[in-house]
């Protein structure tokens, strides 16, 4: 389909909605978001642009096999999980390292945020996967 | 050592993921299928022994107090469907490297073999009633996935009709939970022990424990709610029907035996009489719906359906010696049916069909299989001194202990019927002449080399039939000491929630 108008329209608003997923991943320990939600309004940016560009534009725009993404947040998922099991605490125990310490606030990275990324790349894998194999079927 | 305890629901995902690594490399994506099956086997015996040993225990994901995060809690009747699920899988697994092709290698047959295996271990370990629904989700995804491996038709046809019906009872299930939750204020499985009983409003909590019955049920596969089994079971390669007949429906059963035991127990009378009902009906329809057809595998899937029936009643029926009974023919069961399953695959490839009237002349030509078919299905139909035997007899003797004549004379003339049934097979597909002399003479069964590598799990499997028959004594500790536990939920609830 050749709309100039939602070409245009999706030109400003996927970059829109990809920086409002990324600011739900980030946000989703403390308040609402996550991984999956993040995923899921990342995958209706990316949906958009299969409408108004085609399945291969996105593709070439991804870079990657959707379903690699699969396996990387798989495995990042259970990595992160099993961190706590090497440590010597129960399975998704969230351990966390202060990265730096600013005047105001400590800033910290713990296991969970790496286990909602992983969830992040499984969910937008798997629709990426569905939204591309439907286009091009 | 507590975890030990993830390791069973760890494993296939690691396996899974590190699948999904090799998409292309077929043969190495087959040893990572293996070798991730065999390190499940072994975490799974490694959990049984070690609660043999120390009684249940529990852990806390992710180390937040119990009734608040998930806990995994490994009981008897737990480790016991975990072990058991941890043999069939690696032995499906080895039955899959003569039939799996690389076409199917490719859909993904070994990473969702492998989600499927860790979703089951997930579904018997968790201690929380939402978990249980990931649980549920996650196992019908993955065998959804494995149903229609094939892209035939008939899969289709069938994988649609179980997807539609399962996502029915998950709906059941959901609902469920979310009454529930409303009354109680909890999902934890032993704070719902306590907490129910503080609730006032028993009609409605009969209500919520009905709805729950219906959705298990139709995992189960118990009457009316089996429908989706028999015409789905028969169409997925044999690796494929033969994990799903072991594991599926006994997860059904298990969350019935889980909840009915430890939760839904403040008005037995109506609750398990009307799963006793259930129970009675359920054995009947499935010996009957088997006797109409001479297709191996449907008679087989009408078979899951009827043998359900007696854990059910087992359960319905509540007392220590019954429950014992169902773990034990649960335990039996899913060796036995998938090891038939299984057997229906080799007769295909040495007669060429699945078809009876297409099948025969397999005990002249085939002695060993026909020997390994008598094995199970006998112990199926309940031939002393097969393990089925013992399963049926300990069922029957607890109905006449409570006076059920007719539930134990049901429970004998399905047992009579099941014979008829086998026979039927035996009759068909073993002795009378074949009908097609050119199948017999091929060399099918080492069609691709894979004759050992079909036979080698069957004969196992047989083998464990055989140990359950002659030596049940150790087994039978085993399931009495599960029953006494689900007879007695404080021990549980105390190993969950600490000293409340």
């Amino acid at each position: 389909m050749q709309s100039l108008i939602l070409r245009t329209a999706t030109r400003l608003l996927v970059s829109l909605i990809l920086v409002f997923s990324i600011y739900l991943l980030f946000s989703g320990h403390n308040s609402p978001g996550g991984g999956f939600s993040g995923a899921l309004v990342a995958a209706t940016g990316f949906a958009l642009y299969t409408i108004a560009e085609g399945p291969a534009s996105v593709r070439r725009a991804i870079r990657i096999d959707p379903r690699r993404l699969i396996v990387f947040g798989l495995a990042l998922a259970l990595a992160s999980g099993l961190a706590a099991v090497f440590a010597g605490k129960p399975f998704l125990t969230g351990l966390w390292w202060t990265v730096a310490e600013l005047p105001d606030y400590t800033l910290v990275l713990g296991t969970p945020f790496f286990f909602d990324v992983g969830v992040y790349a499984i969910v937008l894998g798997t629709i990426l996967t569905i939204i591309l194999a439907l286009e091009e079927s | 050592m507590s975890c030990l305890l993830v390791l069973p629901i760890i494993v296939p995902f690691v396996a899974a993921a590190a699948g999904l690594l090799f998409r292309t490399d077929f043969e190495r994506q087959q040893a990572v299928g293996m070798g991730g099956a065999a390190l499940h086997f072994m975490v799974c015996l490694g959990l049984l022994f070690h609660v043999c040993k120390n009684g249940i225990s529990t852990i806390q994901m992710a180390n937040w107090p119990a009734p608040f995060g998930i806990t995994l809690a490994a009981d008897h009747l737990s480790v016991i469907l975990v072990a058991v699920t941890g043999t069939l899988g690696l032995c499906v697994m080895l039955y899959s490297k003569a039939e799996i092709k690389t076409g199917m290698i490719a859909a993904g047959f070994y990473p969702l073999m492998h989600i499927l295996l860790g979703g089951v271990c997930g579904a018997f370990l968790t201690g929380d009633l939402f978990n249980l629904y990931v649980w549920f989700e996650v196992m019908l995804m993955a065998s959804f996935g494995l149903l229609v491996l094939g892209r035939e038709k008939a899969q289709l046809d069938g994988g649609v009709k179980y997807v539609m019906i399962n996502l029915f009872s998950t709906l059941l299930f959901i609902s469920g939970l979310g009454l529930l939750y409303g009354m109680t204020g909890t999902l934890n499985m032993a704070d719902l022990h306590l907490e129910i009983q503080k609730v006032s409003d028993k009609a409605l909590l009969t209500a919520v424990a009905t709805i729950f019955m219906a959705a298990f049920g139709i995992k189960a596969g118990i009457f009316p709610l089996f429908f989706w089994l028999p015409v789905s079971y028969h169409t997925p390669p044999v690796a494929v029907s033969a994990i799903l007949a072991g594991l599926l429906t006994k997860v059904g059963v298990y969350a019935l035996i889980r909840m009915f035991t430890l939760v839904f127990t403040f008005d037995v009378a109506y609750t398990h009489g009307l799963l006793l009902v259930a129970a009675v009906v359920t054995m009947i329809t499935g010996v009957l719906g088997a006797a109409a057809y001479n297709e191996f595998r449907r008679i087989l899937s009408f078979h899951i359906i009827s043998q359900v029936g007696y854990m059910v009643m087992g359960l319905a029926l509540f007392t220590p010696l019954a429950l014992t009974g169902a773990v034990f023919y649960l335990l039996h069961h899913m060796i036995v049916k998938a090891n038939l399953f299984l057997i229906s695959g080799v007769s295909r490839v040495a007669g060429g069909s699945f078809e009876l009237s297409r099948l025969g002349g397999l005990y002249r030509s085939r002695g060993f299989l026909a020997l390994l078919f008598f094995i199970p299905a006998f112990s199926l139909a309940g031939f002393p001194p097969l393990s089925g035997f013992w399963a049926k007899m300990m069922l029957i003797r607890a109905s006449l202990e409570v006076e059920a004549y007719v539930v134990a004379a049901a429970a004998a003339v399905v047992g009579l019927l099941t014979v008829y049934s086998m026979s039927k097979i035996w009759g068909e597909a073993f002795w009378k002449p074949s009908p097609e002399p050119m199948h017999t003479e091929s060399p099918a069964m080492g069609e691709g080399g894979g004759g050992l590598w079909r036979l080698l799990p069957i004969t196992v499997l047989a083998v464990i039939t055989i140990v359950l028959g002659f030596v049940p004594g150790v087994f039978l500790d085993l399931a009495a000491q599960a029953a006494h536990e689900l007879l007695n939920p404080d021990i549980y609830v105390k190993a969950v929630l600490g000293g409340v």
